[in-house]
């Protein structure tokens, strides 16, 4: 983990809610997809996490939606500004158990972090299929980044009212390897039960430090207690308890 | 002596500078980031008798210049803690550090600090009868000065080293509680432990914290704290050690002013990891501006 200054160079609307702003630092702790940073932002005690959605050079891209002052506030900052972030934090995903066809499941603002993850994926000459659900048409965002990598791609809209109609795991494709999958907690217990291989589910939950120090964001797990911001946010597939 | 040395029970400190009690883990996160050996000392995590997951989640909330958290005393317990983290510390801090204790009867309270006292790398019991995140233990002994008393007794009968009881500020009367520990043979007194407070989440029209009520700490509370300290540190012979909103090296300066020997540092080390070495780099400094020479000389210096 590294806490260093990064200036905003890029921060534009994708859709009616959702942001994407590009920052430039000391991205020399920013190891894995599925990572994510640590923003302070003026006004507000605590930080916000953002998972990382891509990694170039000095430069990292954060996709964010605005759902409450924090995020509002984001969306109005301008290039040049800069903000105090803390990076490398969580462990990210595990590439090395994809198979020769993972599958990509992304939901809302779960869609970012599987980004990067495609771009690698796909790097390493794996079959990337990507399914992206969304509520409604106005916003879907990243379709043609995701194809743009090469990646097979399926877009679901709950409301039907582009690509597929329903949720991403009525778009499953035939046959798949392994699953990466980051979105709402009803959507990762949706491909929990959907899908057979195993996979890695990456899960939210309100900080307090986002590095491991308070234990607020401890989770069960069938290894153990486990800190979302430190041993997380990605979970095996085999280890997730849900709780009922 | 040098300009930052205080005493904390007969026991010296390179500063006065602690990181409190459930926001510094058992160390090791942080002395990743800045050797964590520049630090007066630290208070590490509360530990209980058995091991505890602590509350469901979700934990925090956020709160202007503050937040609110009920983590619930997750620690695996006084045996791990004294078998697998105090060897793992043993490697990146090499001063005595506060064991931080919370149970949930009297016999609790004396059988974990007695294991703990045992170690030589703890320097000193911080006996936690503040907790507010758990029902029937905690915060209970904190709120009533008898049992304040009892189990500081109970704990003081098993401990060679010296016994800092760690308050509540959820009371009517603080000086009642420190009063009656200082009587039970307490070595000092730290607070204030978290103020009880809560959220509610306007769309879901829920409380935020699961738990539904947390200890509120940050910024914000600092002046009541500050108070608390005053108080506390007029009415007793032992040290106080004062915290709540500490964030700067000015804020510590005020809180010794105010009475206090030593000053933890909790909420800031989350938002802020490197809050607590900056501070210690910041103290010469401040001192120099508000004509200060050494710390020592100004403990109390307001009463
Ligand atoms: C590991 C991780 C990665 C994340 N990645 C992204 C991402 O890439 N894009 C994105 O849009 N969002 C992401 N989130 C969610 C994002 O952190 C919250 O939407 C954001 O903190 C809300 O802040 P706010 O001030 O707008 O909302 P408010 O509701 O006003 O925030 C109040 C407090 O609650 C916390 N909070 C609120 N919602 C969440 C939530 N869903 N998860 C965790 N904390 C929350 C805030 O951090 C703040 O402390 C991620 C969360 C985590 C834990
Ligand atoms: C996340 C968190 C966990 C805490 N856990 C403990 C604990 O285990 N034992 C304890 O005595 N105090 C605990 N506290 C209280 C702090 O040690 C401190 O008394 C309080 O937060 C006030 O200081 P602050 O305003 O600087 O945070 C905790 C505080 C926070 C924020
Ligand atoms: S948020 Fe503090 S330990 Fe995870």
């Amino acid at each position: 983990m590294k806490q260093s200054r990064f200036e905003i160079t890029e921060n534009v609307p994708l859709t009616g809610s959702v942001y994407r702003m590009r920052i430039a630092g000391d991205t020399g702790d920013v190891a894995r997809p599925g990572q994510f940073v640590s923003l302070r932002l003026s006004g507000y005690y605590l930080r916000r996490p953002i998972s990382v959605c891509d990694r170039e050079g000095d430069c990292l891209t954060l996709i964010y939606k605005t759902v409450g002052a924090g995020t509002r506030a984001m969306s109005g900052m301008k290039p040049g500004e800069t903000l105090d972030v803390l990076t490398g934090l969580g462990n990210g995903y595990d590439l090395s158990e994809s198979g020769d066809a993972p599958l990509l499941l992304g939901g809302g603002v779960g869609v970012p972090p599987l980004y990067w993850l495609g771009k690698e994926l796909v790097r390493q000459g794996r079959r990337v299929t990507a399914v992206l659900g969304f509520n409604t048409r106005a916003e879907v965002f990243y379709e043609e980044e995701f194809r743009a990598l090469g990646c097979r791609v399926t877009v679901a809209t709950a409301d039907g009212s582009y690509g597929r109609k329903g949720f991403v795991t009525d778009a499953l494709p035939a046959d798949y390897s392994y699953v990466y999958t980051c979105g709402p907690m009803p959507m990762l217990r949706a491909v929990w039960r959907a899908t057979k291989p195993s996979g890695q589910y990456s899960f939210e939950e309100r900080m307090g430090c986002g590095f491991g120090a308070c234990m607020g964001c401890t989770c069960k797990t069938a290894g153990g207690p486990k800190r979302l911001c430190r041993e997380g946010p990605v979970l095996r597939k085999e280890e997730i308890l849900w709780d009922d | 002596m040098g300009r930052l040395n205080v005493t904390l029970c007969g026991l010296p400190l390179d500063n006065p500078v602690i990181p409190a009690s459930g926001t510094f883990g058992y160390g090791y996160e942080f002395a990743g980031l800045y050797d964590i050996n520049v630090l007066g000392t630290f208070s590490f995590k509360g530990t209980t008798r058995q091991a505890r997951f602590g509350n469901p989640t979700p934990r925090i909330a956020e709160c202007t210049a503050g937040m609110i958290n009920a983590v619930g005393l997750q620690n695996p317990g006084v045996e791990k803690v004294i078998s697998e983290e105090l060897p793992r510390l043993k490697a990146c801090f090499h001063k005595p550090v506060m064991a931080n204790v919370s149970g949930f009867s009297v016999e609790d309270y004396a059988y974990t600090c007695a294991l703990l006292d045992k170690e030589p790398q703890v320097g000193w019991l911080e006996v936690n009868v503040s907790c507010p995140n758990v029902h029937g233990g905690g915060m209970s002994f904190g709120t009533e000065p008898r049992a304040a008393a009892e189990v500081t007794k109970a704990v003081k009968a098993v401990a060679s080293k010296p016994v800092i009881v760690k308050l509540s500020p959820n009371v009517t009367d603080i000086v009642l509680i420190a009063r009656a520990c200082e009587d039970a043979g307490a070595d000092g007194i730290s607070l204030i432990n978290t103020l009880l407070g809560m959220r509610i989440d306007l769309k879901t029209k829920r409380p935020v914290i699961a738990n539904t009520m947390g200890g509120f700490s940050g910024p914000a509370i600092f002046p009541v704290a500050l108070r608390m300290v005053y108080q506390v540190s007029k009415a007793v012979r032992i040290p106080v050690v004062g915290m709540g909103g500490v964030r700067s090296a000015e804020d510590v300066i005020e809180m010794m002013l105010a009475g206090a020997s030593a000053v933890q540092i909790g909420a800031e080390n989350l938002v802020n990891p490197f809050a607590c070495r900056d501070i210690i780099a910041a103290l010469p400094q401040v001192m120099d501006a508000y004509g200060i020479n050494t710390l020592q000389d100004i403990i109390g210096g307001a009463h």
